[in-house]
């Protein structure tokens, strides 16, 4: 083998970077298929459900009136909806500031089997300059029917 | 006045670097060479104007002077001087215009010290350099005016983000700018050496300090930056592959991989294109994090500028510097003859191994990085976050690990593994008996079992290259590899550690009420309102026991700034010798409980121990080459003046 290699050593580098790359790639574009997050409204839920147990992120508006804490003071079920579909949502943690009912939300987590969307983290709106890059969109395309719907 | 002061000392410096390409360019013809006089000193001038703008506008926010349109927007009268100070460079156009000041000052430093390179090197490098530093004054001057005046003077500005208002993070974006843009050097050097096609081992060594300096700054800003991401968000977590976050591993990655490859090409004249590939990418790789971060195209904390055109701008910049490297790379790589053979099972075999590993991991985060961006453009809206990073990274980072344990125990050309075997015997029984107490420990944790397990092992053989040398006399540089390797054994100890072992409580409780997370005992002692100079807080007051010992006071807040109007969690946490308690207060429940989040997170400072080693190491290798430097630079100096008099 070292002969070969004596020969050619320079040939045989570049062949295992390239190789070693092109197997990166590979394996990045393989895991980014299965482990990506997709981004769900709740009419995409009702429309297409996702895999239980898969993480995605869910955004929507937080419905008036919705919000109830557990007894263990830290557990909280809301319901996030879009104008047109809704989705029961549980979480657990300390919320974030500007999370009210009302207002926009992104909470990453995953679907359980009954319907009902686990959440492990919320984003919602931190202050003027810093909005999740998709409720930007969702205030423009769904904020007025949710007002409709809320007022 | 001052404003307008630092706009005319930006205008002049953006001119001296027009004149220091223009010179450094034609004085690489031949019939030029009477131009080659002016490169220095218009470099060194260059650094010594863009920092006097950046004082300028330090100055203008120390004086918050309101009627400056970015301190209006960026800062309030009643911040700390500290913070006044930081918001100079806590939004869009001060970092941009810290940026080129880094630049700037860089390229002044070459200017006056490196003496190695050949000339006509040096100057193609600066020329390079000032290229490059033309592309962000035009960014600066034309679409993103730090001077700029508002009209009418508003009576009170609106502050800086509470986020950004901690001392820790005043310092991180300077250090992490030292280190980013520090990697600019890097890449007119690899620049330089491929127009004049000079690239050899004087090239590796004269380049190699300056990577070292970089990255040094960049291993702190990156260390500092996970610190406070990790008290400052009150997640409880050190690392978010955040795109920002991203963006400084980025070139971290390829600068380790480049200080590696250019020890390799000093030593054995080597990996020749490679290495000056790897030049060129570390400083791409910050431009591409500067692209995701400021043109608005990701929102987080860290992006300011949300003005489209400022995207293309950037993007526009990127295509140029970038494109046109990798083009001069493409034309030039042939011609840069083959580096010296070596054997598979060698130093250089194994440093190969490191620098694909390395940018295989650099692969894995760019992709991750940007598939969001792709994913968006066919409106498919996606994140991409710790499933897909973790275990893609640790795929290439541990076997990297292992063969981090032998390399350095390696011959240069040709070894062989019977050799060393023998030294290997004790942290290869480390690492077997580590796996099975892992096993034990977290079963089910693939990652972490196999970072407890490699840890121990790793520090041990990260000091077997010191093995039969007297301490004394073992060189800086090799006392500094020994430090930065066994600083990843403790930082990757602590990582596995806090993901095996750390445990997490969630709890509603009375004042008066103990609650126990771990081996804590925490008791909720009172509930405080408290007032800082631009916020009004609730203090908790927690009195926490460890085993029944004598109570320890913490005091996490939950706090409302009124300058701009938000609310954040301040954290309070308590150090031991073997981790961390981290507490954060949460809301009041509608019954009058508190919310409280605990966490015991055991060893889990050896993350940013082990960050501050590797830099460590870095300084330590640094000290020594420049000291070796001075002292052949201060030989040779001797031996021409004794010449000089002799010939007299």
């Amino acid at each position: 083998m070292s002969a070969v290699k004596a020969k050619h050593q320079r040939l045989v580098l570049v062949l295992i970077a390239l190789a070693a790359l092109i197997a990166a790639g590979l394996l990045a574009a393989w895991a980014l298929r299965n482990q990506a997050s997709y981004f769900y409204l709740p009419a995409d839920i009702a429309a297409k459900p996702p895999e239980t147990g898969r993480a995605i992120r869910l955004g929507g508006m937080v419905q008036n009136g919705s919000i109830k804490t557990a007894p263990d003071g830290v557990t909280i079920h809301f319901i996030v909806g879009d104008g047109t579909n809704r989705v029961p949502v549980t979480f657990k943690g300390i919320v974030p500031d500007l999370f009210k009912e009302g207002s926009g939300v992104v909470a990453e987590g995953r679907m359980e089997a009954g319907g009902t969307f686990v959440a492990d983290n919320l984003l919602a709106k931190h202050d003027e300059k810093y909005v999740p890059r998709e409720m930007k969109d969702m205030t423009v395309a769904q904020a007025r029917e949710t007002v409709k719907e809320t007022r | 006045m001052t404003a307008e002061f630092g706009l005319a000392a930006l205008w002049f410096a953006a001119a001296l670097a027009l004149l220091q390409l223009v010179a450094g360019a034609l004085a690489l013809n031949p019939r030029g060479a009477s131009l080659a006089a002016v490169v220095r000193p218009a470099a060194i001038v260059q650094g010594a104007l863009a920092l006097i703008a950046f004082g300028a506008l330090i100055s203008v926010f120390a004086a918050t002077d309101l009627s400056v349109r970015l301190v209006a927007a960026n800062s309030h009268s009643a911040k700390p001087l500290l913070y006044k100070i930081a918001g100079a460079w806590g939004n869009h156009e001060g970092s941009m215009l810290l940026w080129v000041t880094v630049m700037g000052l860089a390229g002044a430093f070459v200017a006056m010290v490196e003496r190695r390179l050949p000339e006509r090197t040096m100057l193609a490098t600066l020329a390079g350099q000032a290229f490059v530093s033309l592309g962000f004054y035009a960014f600066l001057l034309f679409a993103s005016n730090p001077f700029e005046r508002l009209s009418p003077v508003p009576p009170e500005g609106q502050g800086l983000n509470p986020l950004l208002q901690d001392p820790g993070l005043a310092f991180h974006p300077p250090t992490l700018y030292l280190g980013y843009v520090g990697l600019s050097i890097a890449f007119s050097f690899a620049i330089g050496a491929l127009v004049t096609r000079e690239v050899g081992p004087a090239f590796a060594r004269a380049m190699r300090p300056w990577v070292l300096g970089a990255w040094i700054f960049l291993t702190l800003g990156i260390t500092a930056g996970s610190y406070w991401a990790y008290y400052e968000l009150g997640w409880g977590g050190w690392w978010f592959w955040d795109p920002v976050e991203n963006a400084s591993l980025m070139p971290w990655l390829a600068a380790t991989a480049l200080l590696h490859s250019a020890g390799v090409l000093a030593a054995r004249n080597a990996l020749r294109a490679w290495t000056v590939m790897l030049g060129v990418v570390a400083f791409s790789m910050s431009m591409v994090g500067t692209f995701l971060v400021r043109s608005g195209i990701l929102t987080s904390v860290h992006a300011f500028a949300v003005d489209p055109r400022r995207g293309t701008f950037i993007l526009a910049l990127l295509a140029i510097y970038i494109g046109g490297a990798l083009t001069l790379f493409a034309i030039r790589a042939a011609t840069v003859t083959e580096g010296e053979r070596f054997a598979v099972t060698s130093r250089e075999g194994a440093l190969v191994f490191n620098n694909v590993m390395l940018t295989g991991a650099l692969g894995i985060v760019l992709m991750g990085t940007l598939y969001p961006l792709v994913t968006e453009a066919f409106d498919e809206k996606v994140s991409v976050g710790p499933p897909y990073f973790n275990p893609m990274t640790a795929f290439f980072v541990l076997p990297m690990l292992v063969v981090l344990a032998v390399g350095p125990l390696l011959r240069w050309r040709r070894d062989n593994l019977a050799r060393v075997r023998g030294m290997l015997l004790v942290p290869g029984l480390l690492a077997l008996a580590g796996l099975g107490a892992a096993a034990v420990l977290v079963p089910g944790k693939v990652l972490p079992m196999i970072g407890l397990a490699l840890a121990p092992a790793l520090a041990v053989a990260s000091l077997l290259p010191l093995r039969g040398r007297r301490l004394r006399q073992v060189k800086l540089p090799l006392w500094g590899m020994v430090v930065a390797h066994f600083g990843i054994a403790v930082a990757l100890f602590g990582m596995a550690s806090d993901s095996a072992f750390t445990t997490e409580r969630l709890v509603a409780v009375r004042v008066g009420e103990t609650t126990p997370v771990g081996p804590w005992q925490i008791r909720l002692a009172a509930i405080e309102p408290v007032a800082g100079p631009n916020w009004t807080a609730l203090e908790a007051t927690l009195q926490a026991s460890y085993n029944g010992a004598a109570p320890a006071l913490m005091h996490p807040q939950a706090r409302e700034f009124w300058a701009p109007p938000q609310n954040t969690a301040e954290s309070a946490l308590h150090t031991r010798w073997n981790g961390q308690l981290y507490t954060v207060l949460g809301e009041q429940a509608e019954d009058g409980r508190w919310q409280l989040r605990l966490w015991w997170k055991p060893f889990v400072p050896l993350i940013w121990l082990g960050g501050m080693l590797i830099a460590l190491g870095g300084l330590l290798a640094l000290t020594g080459r420049v000291a070796s430097d001075v002292r052949r630079l201060v030989a040779r100096d001797k031996i021409a003046y004794r010449r000089e008099k002799q010939g007299r």
